[in-house]
């Protein structure tokens, strides 16, 4: 009887902790209050957080594509080349050829082509994919440089087209971009969780020998994935050169740590099989909001890295204490050990 | 060729679930098998005995469509097969089932997910319908594999498992989906006793439930127990087949260390 009341408060509290997202949710919150402690004039506001919502989204829609490829044990470090050379599609067709159409078309596909290039070398040639997509950063990246001469565009009236409008308009002080981004998550999410797709990538990072022996295509499903990745970044540069009215050749050259930060601050496995889509989505905001916040609480912008750092390192172990109670616990163990020590060698 | 379904359909009346002919599989120049004949009956239980090496596990990838034999024939339910389109996805379209010791399951990934994987149940848009599935497994954990009081359940992850009740699981998802034919590669490898008296109660499962097994064991014991019939294999050739009783365990571990011991090896 007294067992089965502890059982069932000890899952109780064990199931709040497995719902998805939840604990990094947690942190947070706990930031943010933080943040309107220390700076109430600027965080007791709507305006920063329409600010957020108009900086993270394509952050957060790569660290959510981004989430889906670890989840399969693999690896793009090619996504901020993607950025620069789909951002210079777009910015071309738009100055140059005045199609912003054709512009969104043509950024898609040079991702998407991107990502099948990536997905034949790794999963058809065999090439780790942390050597492959290093490879086609270097490349992608080094040709949209000579294809732009180096140049910036800066696109002053683009806002005046429907696609800006349509993509990274305001509906009053909302920024639309944050409802794209809501939906490429939530249709990630779906895709992961939900679709035969998703659970293959799943298996495959599991152990992909056990995928090929249940029937899983491993060749096929990880071209699509990387395919997948190439367009949600393609989509995250249309993003973000229409919300900086401005394309230059080394745009998204800071995204790659942000990225992985987001994707790992959010609960996902670097040894694939396992992974969040809302954690990203969550660990995209922690790591955009860090900066500004700082900044508004006057600390000094040269501790945004650190403070980065610490909240990254928090949630790593606070996932491993939750995710396997024993490695936390043996971690615990450590600690206590060490803080022993540390009075025994006092006394 | 041939479409499976239609195979299944046409053949109610079959004999041998499968049936390998004068098969040969070489490797550049080593012959892992040489001019082997080979057949499992309906719902019998063929314990496959053999040295490493000897060549049991190229046999079965064969059976399983994971390799492509270098010459002979293959029959599955009487009916011959053509090589050139068998694969594994035809071998689970055939209902033959492999269960690899230790790379049968996701060990992150829940029961339900583990167990539907590659045959998932899917609504009208492609979703996996999640509900369905678990309930499935529910039931499946209640009653094919009898986990109760464990705290086990559908969301358990396959990490939650003993080593006996993996392979229970992985023979429980053969078996749920209708195979004719389970091969079991060495499913009592690296357990604990008690948890190889388990394996060995689901094996004995496989016989009632009326299907047909081919059983890799290293330990004599076990494939004697449970086997209908032992067929002993050397250097890629058949050297011996018993039907149950026909031989004493006592006589079958003297010519399996005769055999080990007795001549020598490798002169291809």
């Amino acid at each position: 009887m007294k067992d089965s009341l502890v059982a069932t408060t000890d899952s109780k509290a064990n199931r709040l902790l497995q719902i998805e997202g939840l604990p990094i949710l947690a942190v947070l919150l706990a930031l943010v209050v933080a943040f309107m402690v220390a700076a109430p004039e600027v965080f007791l506001g709507y305006r920063i957080y329409m600010s957020f919502l108009a900086t993270v989204p394509p952050l957060l829609v790569l660290a959510v594509a981004l989430t889906l490829v670890i989840a399969a044990g693999e690896i793009d470090l090619s996504f901020p080349s993607v950025i620069a050379l789909s951002g210079w599609v777009l910015a071309y067709c738009i100055h140059e050829l005045g199609s912003p159409w054709l512009g969104l078309i043509l950024a898609l596909t040079s991702g998407a082509l991107v990502g099948y290039v990536n997905g034949i070398l790794i999963a058809r040639v065999g090439i780790p994919s942390i050597i492959a997509t290093l490879a086609t950063q270097f490349l992608w990246g080094g040709l949209t440089t000579v294809f732009s001469q180096g140049l910036s565009y800066s696109l002053g009236d683009v806002d005046q087209l429907f696609l800006w409008r349509l993509l990274v308009g305001r509906i009053g002080p909302f920024p639309v971009q944050a409802l794209w981004a809501l939906a490429v998550a939530v249709a990630l999410w779906l895709v992961l969780n939900r679709r035969r797709f998703g659970e293959h990538l799943l298996f495959i990072g599991d152990n992909a020998k056990v995928a090929e022996v249940v029937g899983v295509n491993v060749v096929r499903e990880k071209i699509r994935m990387f395919v997948l990745m190439g367009v949600m970044a393609a989509f995250a540069s249309v993003l973000l050169t229409l919300e900086n009215k401005n394309f230059f050749n080394t745009q998204g050259g800071g995204y790659l740590l942000e990225v992985m930060a987001a994707v790992f601050i959010g609960g996902t496995s670097v040894f694939g099989g396992k992974a969040s889509v809302a954690g990203s989505v969550v660990g995209s905001f922690l790591i955009g909001m860090v900066e500004a916040g700082l900044v508004a609480t006057g600390l000094q912008g040269f501790w945004v890295r650190a403070v980065v750092g610490i909240v990254f390192l928090g949630a790593v172990v606070g996932h491993l204490v939750i995710e396997e109670p024993e490695r936390g616990r043996a971690l615990l163990r450590l600690i206590g050990a060490k803080v022993k020590l540390g009075r025994s060698t006092h006394t | 060729m041939t479409q499976p379904a239609q195979t299944i359909a046409a053949a109610q009346s079959w004999r041998h679930i499968v049936r390998l002919h004068q098969v040969d599989m070489t490797f550049g120049r080593v012959h892992a098998l040489s001019h082997v004949n080979f057949e499992v009956g309906r719902n019998e239980t063929v314990g496959l005995l053999g040295d490493n090496g000897a060549g049991k596990s190229t046999l079965i990838k064969i059976v399983s469509g994971v390799l492509r034999p270098t010459a002979g024939k293959i029959w599955v339910r009487d009916a011959p097969i053509d090589l050139d389109d068998y694969s594994v996805r035809m071998a689970h379209e055939l209902r033959i089932e492999t269960v690899h010791q230790g790379q049968s399951l996701g060990e992150k990934q829940p029961l339900w997910r583990n167990l539907f994987v590659g045959r998932q149940i899917t609504g009208r848009f492609g979703f996996i319908d999640v509900k369905k599935e678990k309930e499935i497994a529910h039931q499946l954990l209640r009653q094919a594999i009898g986990f109760r009081g464990h705290g086990i359940n559908a969301d358990s992850t396959v990490r939650d498992l003993s080593g006996g009740e993996r392979q229970g699981i992985a023979i429980a998802r053969a078996m749920y989906f209708q195979a004719d034919l389970i091969v079991l590669d060495e499913p009592t490898t690296a357990l604990a006793v008690s948890e190889v008296r388990k394996v060995l109660a689901f094996v004995e499962g496989v016989k009632a439930a009326g299907h047909a097994c081919i059983y890799i064991e290293h330990n004599l014991a076990h494939a004697h127990e449970v086997s209908d019939r032992l067929v002993i294999l050397d250097r890629g050739k058949v050297v011996g087949e018993f039907a149950k009783g026909e031989i004493t365990l006592t006589e079958l571990t003297k010519r399996m260390i005769a055999l080990h011991e007795g001549q020598p090896r490798g002169h291809d």
